[in-house]
């Protein structure tokens, strides 16, 4: 603790000298004259993390295998940020170069948190999509003659096999293969129940939106309700009850699950849906299409619908990160998905166990953080293009 | 005031409302459970006689308006009802073996819950604020973008991600802390505070960026305000126009955010309690949802909601007393 003080003490002393030095090579100026103490401060901090982190690198890279574990993870972060970085530019490069007019448009004023964020949705979408021809092995395959827990690397000397580049599970499962078909199964369930939740929210805001009065009430009311229960509560309260039903009924548990977040998140799809409803129905185009003695139908899906895209469709990306965060808890906690489905939350909560292993066999903890990582790396992406998309959309400047 | 006095005691009783209405979805709910806890305890072999006595035990050979009554009452006396699980059947043993009442497996636990949450919420706010002040004052800089980077990152992960994160680099790689939190009665406060810690540190990182965030949005939104193009035209130094001029308008949804992150925390905790194995009530709702003991997810869900509606309802009181506007209406 008072070297920690000691230290950001020197930290102010190099920065006012950084400063200092500034000025005098510079003859003063402008840039450095008027620079606040608080930011060459925060420029020197900025240095010092940048050498913390070169330094750490140099150590993973070191020849003692105790040093090197101890480093081990962060040399794997930091490679892992600069191939996400320069694919990320790659990709954004080759989007201004190729395409339509319209997608370069788009390319040219994306910002690289974007581009790496549609990149990602795309390698995900092709795995889940192709999962069946992309992994080598099937997802509840217990390989015969295979042991298990073998250590993710392919290095025979560390406990691994080439056949199994990232290991094989507590029963002898190959783990690339769970997680590609993880992506199949985790995103899509998560895909779908999104697709519900628009479809039911979306549906009755836009009714309550147009026919307002005791139906608009009801909804609302009933909206309000739901949502007074906090989501992940609700729904596991809920599960518990489905999983009496299911095995009664011969309905799977994760329809169950699909169904009761698909409601559960419809809440606060409704709520959006009328509000923005709202402010379209009062426009002179509807007025002129109840004139004209357009229907319901028309009304909804052709003129409020098209008008309501662009908040919707934000809505969409962060209402999905949403739903496929829920569903990895509560496979997680192990009401969610369930075995022998190929899924990130419950290998997660099955391979957990390994990180406790990690100063000695950095390898064997990478298997857990590989299926939460895959989680985070698209509700990171997903955020990122919402993020893009809103900041686009909303013309924030400052 | 009397205004103001009126608004408040309006949103009081439309939170108890809430809460009542709440409480029958949740008791409708667990009462669609095919059969009923008698039936399943005793398997097929049961005879009518045995089902009907724990019935009778168990208050479930009540109709459903007088068992909502009953649990509704006993939930206003304190007493949450006896776990399924830890039932005593007076009836077949005569005798009243010292089991735990819901309520007496619930306190200790939820004490637990709010020491986390306190802790998570004393680190995470004044840690928030600050950050989203710095962003707001560099904004556009590398700082604020780094930042931005950063705190979508940790927001839109998953809470196991970041805890297994930080067990990894704070409880495996360089020993610091203790990965596992298990804290007991009669601990001293010290030792409590750092097995909380890890926990603690990884609802910090759920919620305060989105705190963060919104700060420096809400700071931001007033900074084209004519007010402040007069304070810097005045000469004042931009941390001054900030935090002087910009922040105390800025309170109102600042204040409305932290608290509806705070009420974010109670769901957060669930999933942490159960990586570190914190004896929280999150844990004790998740043990029994999976043995299916009803009373007990009963009274959690009840608890979770009742503390989510209050917290919502601090957010919305705070926001109406921190707006001379709506304090001194004309």
């Amino acid at each position: 603790m008072m070297w920690f003080a000691i230290f950001l003490v020197g930290l102010a002393a190099i920065a006012w000298a950084f400063r200092f030095a500034g000025q005098a090579a510079t003859g003063k100026a402008p840039y450095f004259r008027d620079m606040t103490f608080g930011v060459a401060y925060g420029y020197v901090i900025g240095a010092a993390v940048l050498a913390w982190l070169a330094w750490a690198y140099m150590q993973g890279r070191s020849v003692d295998p105790l040093i090197a574990n101890k480093f081990f993870f962060l040399r794997i972060a930091i490679e892992g940020f600069i191939i996400c970085a320069i694919a990320a530019w790659l990709f954004r490069l080759l989007g201004r170069a190729v395409g339509t007019g319209w997608s370069r448009k788009m390319f040219r004023s994306m910002p690289l948190t974007a581009s790496f964020g549609v990149l990602t949705i795309l390698i995900y979408a092709v795995l889940a999509i192709f999962a069946g021809v992309l992994a080598p092995y099937g997802q509840e395959q217990i390989i015969p003659g295979v042991a298990a827990n073998i250590v993710p690397g392919g290095d025979p000397a560390l406990g691994g096999n080439p056949d199994f580049p990232f290991g094989t599970d507590q029963i002898g499962r190959d783990i690339l293969s769970r997680l590609i078909y993880g992506a199949q199964n985790t995103v899509g369930i998560a895909f779908a129940t999104t697709l519900l939740a628009f479809f039911l929210g979306g549906t009755f805001g836009f009714l309550a939106a147009t026919l307002g009065g005791w139906l608009d009430q009801l909804l609302s009311r009933a909206v309000d309700v739901l949502m007074a229960i906090p989501s992940l509560i609700f729904a596991l309260l809920l599960m518990t009850i489905a999983s009496v039903w299911a095995p009664r009924t011969g309905i799977p548990l994760t329809v169950f699950m699909v169904l009761i977040i698909a409601v559960i998140d419809s809440t606060r799809v409704f709520r959006l849906a009328r509000a923005v409803g709202q402010n379209i129905v009062v426009m002179d185009y509807i007025e002129a299409a109840k004139l004209r003695g357009e229907g319901m139908g028309y009304l909804v899906f052709r003129e409020i619908l098209p008008n309501a895209t662009a908040p919707l469709l934000a809505e969409f990306g962060l209402r999905f990160c949403f739903v496929f965060l829920t569903i990895a808890a509560l496979s997680f906690l192990g009401v969610g998905i369930q075995p022998p489905l190929a899924d990130w939350g419950t290998m997660v909560r099955d391979l957990g166990g390994f990180v406790n292993y990690a100063q000695f066999a950095p390898l064997a903890a990478t298997a857990p953080l590989l299926a939460a990582g895959a989680i985070a790396m698209l509700t990171i992406a997903v955020n990122f293009v919402v993020d893009w998309m809103l900041q686009k959309s909303s013309g924030l400047k400052e | 005031m009397g205004n103001v006095l009126k608004i408040i005691l309006q949103r009081l009783a439309l939170g108890m409302l809430t809460l009542l209405i709440v409480s029958v979805v949740i008791f409708v709910a667990v009462n669609l459970l095919p059969g009923d806890f008698a039936e399943s305890i005793l398997g097929q072999g049961a005879t009518p006689e045995a089902v009907a006595s724990i019935r009778r035990d168990l208050g479930l050979d009540q109709p459903l308006v007088v068992r909502y009554f009953d649990w509704l009452g006993g939930v206003a006396r304190g007493d949450l009802g006896s776990s399924f699980a830890q039932a005593n059947f007076a009836s077949f043993t005569g005798t009243n073996s010292g089991t735990k009442t819901v309520a007496d497996q619930i306190a200790p636990r939820f004490a637990n819950t709010m020491f986390l949450a306190t802790v998570t919420a004393v680190i995470a706010v004044p840690f928030a604020i600050i950050l989203g002040i710095m962003a707001a004052l560099y904004r556009n800089s590398v700082f604020d973008r780094a930042t931005n980077i950063l705190t979508l990152s940790s927001i839109s992960s998953p809470e196991f991600f970041l805890a297994y994160i930080l067990i990894l680099f704070l409880a495996v790689l360089n020993p610091i802390l203790p990965s596992l939190s298990n804290i007991y009665d009669g601990m001293a406060f010290g030792d409590r505070l750092e097995k909380t810690l890890l926990p603690a540190l990884t609802l910090t990182l759920v919620v305060t960026a989105h705190m963060m965030r919104m700060t420096r949005a809400a700071i931001i939104n007033l900074l084209a305000s004519p007010y402040i193009e007069m304070a810097r035209l005045k000469g004042l130094s931009p941390i001054r126009v900030i935090v002087r001029h910009a922040l105390p308008n800025a309170l109102a949804p600042i204040i409305n955010v932290i608290a509806l992150n705070l009420a974010y925390l109670i769901t957060g905790v669930v999933v942490v309690e159960v990586v570190f194995v914190y004896p929280g009530i999150g844990q004790l709702f998740v043990d029994s949802v999976k043995i299916r003991d009803i009373p007990v997810v009963q009274a959690c869900c009840l608890i979770f909601a009742a503390a989510y509606i209050l917290l919502n309802l601090t957010a919305d009181i705070m926001s109406i007393l921190s707006n001379p506007r709506m304090r001194h209406p004309k």
